[in-house]
């Protein structure tokens, strides 16, 4: 009841919106408003499946210029997904609910991965809040959770956080609840790009199946049977 | 007495508040109206900041159609009625947000896809056992149940075996479209999807190899989406858990499993051994994909088909048993699916990142978008199954489209819910459908030859998360649902709309020869009696269905393949109350291995038709609280309950439990 009042409560109270609820254009001529842009043809050339992929990275990848906890310049597509199996989360340095039970469930998670973190699949945490989340609280929180070299936390421009959010998916499509930080999607977006599979699971689930679902993305050849 | 999600007791002034406030909601963001500013000046808004709770207000009525309060376009989910509309039901509903529509597609000009009846093989090779054959690249559970309860009734290789290989294959949804490369179930006769529809009886158990012949996941050939490791699960089947398609065993190229179908009623093997309850006897039934994590992908990708269930009743002759019309000529299976299309490329896309639930802005109705049925003046069996991933329809008939005078609503009536025949037909004038959910409608259009008529889905729906205003009317009937919500907003609320103003996905050409019709007027028909439930329950578990800063949960706990929730004891009854905790969400809510009854819905006797017949998926509307009604028998094992809302269901709206000799009494599981 707790959460669930207070969220009720902002979502019937204040019903606005930096970004208006686009609640579904209807007329062809209404919809070069995809946040993307236009999209040139694909070449004939390309495969299929080189489509699906280039689609993929244009709507939902974007190339957005990001700095690492180290201060290092990073491109979202080329630098930190391109041909990688990866997970993505956000999180915030005051963020004093969901962010410490993730963050702590991705600390376990590294290491039941163990050295598969920067070699086979790559985790990165990104700041929700760039305005206050220095690269050094960027850093302390590292330390915090332990995070080893295949784990980056990651800051960009606020517009570019924001962009990146919306286009992984961590937005809800009630404007209230969606600008309200602390209602934050608290899920870690996992994939593996050149395979084209992508999925999530909730920050908040077991780190042993969390652990699991990320190494699919590794090994997607692999069976599971459970006997009951 | 009214209560609120969390079971509280409120005031009749402050339930009529919650109704009133939801409703506002969803309207001023159907409208478009989100910003303060706008809100502001049409006087919605205090300067503090507080929606006003003003009683019947509506953001239609105050705007006209199609224009906000600046004057300029609004995007909303009213499309321009096709009843004034050159092209019927073409590019009418919603984009989601983020979404680009699909290019124009002309509806009404290829025939309706009808699947073909599954063939059976006469051996499989190795043949079949009991424990799984590993050696052979068989991925199982378990050994089989079945043979293990009686060999000569149900032998290791029973009488009836098919062979289904899952494809990648090329077919077409429109001449408008460029070809599609999608996945489907092959029976030998080459692959398609929907896949064949079975034709089952009870009494002849039969088994299933499912080979996975997909591409290779490694081979860097995937078409944007979809997991090609699988498990296919026969839903609503009262089958032994090693062969129901558990989601969390999966198997890539190369693997099989073979499953066990019994096909036998509940309560053989318990209260009602040797057959079964006759009550409890199973009619439409469908497969489809259940790969966790990715069953949305999958089944968009073209994994489900039919499975109908025959027996010496419901026997597919119109001449014999209950003289439902003939299966398969008369007795039509209707897969109902929504699909979104690349507006450059015109390839089948699906969003990867959508947390909330999927919408298409294509309606395929058995693989081929807008179909048209040439059907002649008789009697027909529709079995509709809504495939999702995310949409909700509520189907009317409609008549007169495009010519002088209103669209005209015509009555049909409803014989099954989820596929199970309810105890006799009711007429309707509509009928509501939530993912993965079915309806069998017998439909007569004797008095309609040489007209064309339309299933038409007037529900409206902009997003994953459900029809807009679900609580003003569940099922629109000739009267009204008399909830409090209906006497507060009137009994027409947006979340049906008017006749002609909705999606024609399917067109009924009434121009086919005069047949003979052997089949009973659904008025003079009479089906099986509703099992009893008054036995006492040995435990009453809750459920709540909640959004946990994002993340979808049941009780606050996630989906976890490792993880089982709670023991349900074998030939046991158990009540469970489903609360919806997630204020505008509707979660289509499914359970394995038993179908339930509704108790109630609110505290109050259900109301609508199909909420009073045995059912597999339940809606679970905002606000809500629902108890059902349930008896555990006959198998043992694991199996999940679910929303099937896929997407939802795909983000850990889910959660495992076993059925065993002793179970246990966790309460909140």
């Amino acid at each position: 009841m707790r959460d669930i009042s207070r969220r009720k409560f902002i979502a019937a109270a204040v019903p606005l919106a930096a970004a208006p609820l686009v609640a579904g254009p209807l007329v062809s001529g209404l919809l070069g408003n995809t946040a993307f842009g236009k999209s040139p043809s694909a070449p004939a050339a390309l495969t299929l499946s080189d489509q699906a992929r280039q689609r993929i990275q244009k709507h939902n990848l974007p190339n957005i210029p990001l700095i690492t906890h180290e201060g290092k310049q990073v491109l979202f597509y080329d630098d930190l997904v391109k041909d990688k199996a990866v997970s993505l989360n956000f999180f915030y340095g005051n963020c004093d609910e969901v962010c410490p039970r993730v963050m702590a469930n991705l600390a376990a998670v590294q290491k039941l991965l163990g050295r598969q973190v920067g070699r086979d699949i790559f985790m990165y945490s990104f700041t929700l809040k760039p305005e206050e989340d220095t690269l050094d609280v960027l850093r302390h929180h590292r330390e915090m959770y332990h995070a080893g070299p295949g784990w980056t936390f990651l800051t960009a421009k606020p517009d570019d956080i924001e962009k990146l959010r919306k286009a992984i998916g961590f937005s809800y499509p009630e404007p209230a609840i969606d600008k309200d930080k602390t209602q934050h999607i608290g899920n870690i977006r996992y994939g593996n790009e050149p395979l084209m599979l992508w999925s999530a699971c909730p920050g908040m689930a077991h780190a042993k199946w969390i652990a699991e679902t990320l190494e699919w993305m590794v090994h997607p050849e692999q069976n599971r049977i459970q006997a009951s | 007495m009214y209560y609120n999600v969390f079971g509280e007791k409120v005031s009749k002034k402050r339930y009529k508040e919650m109704c009133a406030a939801a409703k506002n909601r969803r309207e001023l963001i159907a409208a478009g109206l989100t910003s303060r500013r706008e809100l502001f000046r049409m006087g919605l808004l205090t300067a503090g900041g507080v929606l006003i709770a003003k009683k019947g207000l509506s953001a239609q009525t105050v705007l006209t159609a199609g224009q906000n309060v600046n004057g300029t376009s609004v995007k909303t989910n009213n499309p321009p009625s096709s009843g004034q509309n050159m092209s019927p039901g073409t590019n009418q509903n919603c984009v989601p947000g983020n979404q680009t529509a699909s290019p124009a597609t002309r509806p009404f000009i290829q025939p309706l896809p009808i699947m073909p009846v599954a063939k059976t093989v006469s051996s499989l090779s190795p043949a079949p056992t009991e424990n799984p054959n590993t050696a052979a690249g068989e991925v199982r559970a378990a050994p089989f149940q079945a043979p293990l309860i009686d060999s000569s009734r149900f032998p290791v290789v029973p009488g009836v075996l098919y062979q289904f290989n899952q494809r990648q294959f090329t077919t077409s949804f429109s001449p408008d479209l460029p070809n599609q490369t999608i996945w489907g179930f092959d029976d030998g006769t080459g692959t398609r999807s929907p896949g064949p529809t079975y034709q089952a009886f009870y009494g002849k158990p039969q088994l299933t190899r499912n080979i996975n012949s997909l591409p290779s996941i490694t081979e860097k050939n995937n078409t944007g989406f979809g997991m090609a490791s699988v498990t296919t699960h026969l839903h609503n089947a009262h089958n032994p858990s090693e062969s129901d398609g558990n989601p969390c065993d999966f198997y890539t190229n190369g693997h099989f499993c073979d499953q066990y179908y019994p096909n036998v009623l509940a309560g053989f093997n318990s209260d009602f051994a040797p057959n079964g309850d006759i009550n409890e006897a199973l009619s439409t039934l469908w497969y489809h994909d259940h790969r966790v994590d990715f069953t949305s992908q999958n089944t968009y990708k073209g994994l489900v088909g039919f499975y109908c269930l025959f027996n010496q009743f419901d026997t597919g002759d119109e001449n014999t048993g209950f003289r439902l019309p003939s299966f398969p000529q008369f007795d039509i299976p209707l897969t109902f699916a929504d699909k979104v299309f690349d507006p450059e490329s015109g390839q089948l896309v699906f969003d990867l990142f959508n947390l909330d639930g999927i919408l298409g802005d294509k309606f395929l109705v058995n693989g081929a978008i807008q179909p048209f049925f040439e059907v002649s003046p008789r009697r027909y069996r529709f079995r509709l199954l809504d495939t999702g991933p995310s949409r909700f329809y509520e189907f009317f008939l409609t008549g007169n489209i495009g010519g002088t005078g209103s669209p005209t609503t015509n009555p049909f009536f409803l014989i099954g819910t989820d596929g199970n025949l309810i105890p006799v037909p009711i007429q309707v004038n509509s009928v509501r459908i939530g993912p993965a959910e079915r309806v069998d409608v017998v439909i007569d259009f004797t008095h309609l030859a040489g007209q064309t008529v339309y299933l038409e889905n007037r529900i409206n729906q902009i997003n994953g998360q459900g029809p807009v205003a679900v609580d003003s009317q569940l099922f629109s009937q000739s009267e009204p649902v008399n909830t409090e919500c209906t006497q507060v907003l009137g009994p027409t609320t947006p979340a049906v709309k008017p006749a002609g103003a909705g999606d024609l996905v399917l067109q009924f050409r009434v121009t086919g020869p005069k047949v003979k019709d052997n089949s009973l007027p659904p008025s003079q028909q009479k089906f099986y009696s509703l099992p009893s439930t008054v036995a006492t329950p040995r435990v009453v578990r809750t459920f709540k269905f909640d959004r946990l800063n994002g993340q979808w949960s049941i009780n606050g706990q996630f989906m976890d393949c490792n993880t089982f929730r709670f023991t349900v004891q074998q030939n046991s009854v158990e009540h469970w109350l489903l609360t919806n905790l997630t204020g505008d969400w509707t979660h289509p809510v499914h359970i394995h291995l038993e179908e339930h009854q509704i108790l109630s819905r609110n505290r109050a006797a259900p109301t609508v038709p199909v909420d009073q017949g045995r059912k597999d998926v339940t809606q679970l509307h905002p606000n809500e609280r629902v108890e059902l009604f349930f008896r555990f028998r006959d198998w043992l094992g694991k199996y999940p309950i679910h929303c099937h809302n896929v997407v939802h269901e795909d983000h850990a709206m889910m959660a495992l439990w076993h059925v065993e000799p002793t179970g246990d009494n966790v309460l909140v599981p």
